[in-house]
């Protein structure tokens, strides 16, 4: 065995569940790196520079956030404020990371950053994802958090550094994330499981959009989403006890 | 450094605290080593797809339904991607065109 077939032997369990994860990311990396793209330029737009995108798109890692965040520095508002806003706009964190506790439950030394990079679309790609029995799983949501924060902080530098020269229109592009949801949303149908809960999770949305508007309508949604789901849970235990 | 460098960095400070604070605090209040609560667990089984279904709504959040062109180019785009997506179950050829063909209604046919 030559030493190159030995580097790509030790490494191809890693390898294989990078070349595993890249397709997977495909979709976000176009959205991430259009999204992105356009927090570089409205952050450089409004004075900026390159370094605050980047810092804010590397430790952040929070797209709606982060477009929330560019009226924070624009109007310099006080941090309690932005640590307030930002804690509502983030609850629906709390979801993923409850939706998630079992799978990344023995990823180790992994975890903390698995944690840290869970994005609504780094979410959304892993929710389902069960890799082949060879590939190391945990590898796998590893390389696709990381790809994602990749694209990410690529598209913001892009964005910052080179805003004025995008010749294409891209008006539409960002939809890539809506197509990316909705696809999801059909897998998961199909999976014949959670068809109760899928269209829990429409319905109870819409009324909190029509009652609270669209800029307030996550936390009641989440709220109804709840409890929902524990009357449920509550109807089945009592069923259980009965049988 | 001087003032205003400040308040951005206390701002950018609390955002990221707010974010770590949202992502880790599930792991942290249901930790690994002890058995997570039934009603937890049973969440953690369901949640997901009321997740996806409210993520789909908050993309479309924007959508004016009243004035031209009705929402018509997200309705007849999300109508694509779901018919294609049932039919050829390709993810990537579902949303390829699925944006495709919203670039094209929203550039071209519904200016």
């Amino acid at each position: 065995m030559s030493y190159k077939e030995e580097i790509c032997e030790q490494h191809s369990p890693n390898l294989s569940a990078l070349r595993y994860a890249f397709p997977k990311t495909a979709p976000v990396m176009a959205g991430y790196l259009v999204l992105g793209a356009a927090y570089g330029i409205l952050m450089s737009g409004n004075g900026h520079g390159i370094w605050w995108p980047l810092l804010i798109s590397v430790f952040v890692y929070a797209g709606s956030l982060q477009y929330l965040g560019i009226t924070f520095f624009v109007a310099l508002v006080n941090p309690w404020y932005a640590f307030f806003m930002s804690l509502m706009l983030n609850a629906r964190h709390l979801f993923y990371g409850i939706s998630m506790l079992d799978k990344y439950r023995e990823a180790g030394k992994l975890k903390p950053y698995l944690i840290f990079a869970l994005t609504d679309e780094t979410f959304s790609v892993l929710c389902n994802e069960e890799p082949p029995k060879d590939i190391p799983k945990y590898m796998v949501y590893f390389f696709v958090s990381l790809l994602d924060h990749f694209y990410w902080v690529a598209g913001t530098f892009l964005g910052a550094i080179a805003g004025s020269m995008i010749t294409f229109n891209t008006a539409g592009m960002d939809f890539a994330l809506t197509a990316l949801f909705v696809v999801i949303f059909v897998d998961q149908w199909k999976s014949g499981k959670g068809h109760w809960s899928a269209v829990t999770g429409i319905v109870a949305s819409v009324i909190c959009l029509k009652i609270f508007g669209s800029s307030g309508f996550i936390v009641p949604a989440m709220i109804l989403i709840l409890g929902i789901i524990t009357s449920a849970y509550y109807r089945e235990k009592r069923k259980e006890k009965q049988s | 450094m001087n003032q205003e460098m400040i308040s951005y960095l206390l701002i950018v400070i609390s955002m990221v605290a707010a974010t770590v604070i949202t992502r880790f605090l599930p792991f942290i209040m249901f930790p690994a080593g002890k058995e997570t609560p039934p009603y937890i667990a049973y969440l953690g089984k369901t949640l997901p797809y009321a997740t996806i279904g409210l993520l789909v709504v908050y993309c479309l959040k924007g959508v004016s339904f009243q004035s031209y062109p009705y929402g018509l180019s997200e309705a007849l785009s999300v109508v694509l991607i779901v018919i294609l997506h049932h039919i050829k179950g390709n993810s990537l050829l579902s949303i390829g065109a699925g944006t495709a063909f919203y670039m094209i209604l929203t550039q071209l046919i519904f200016r």
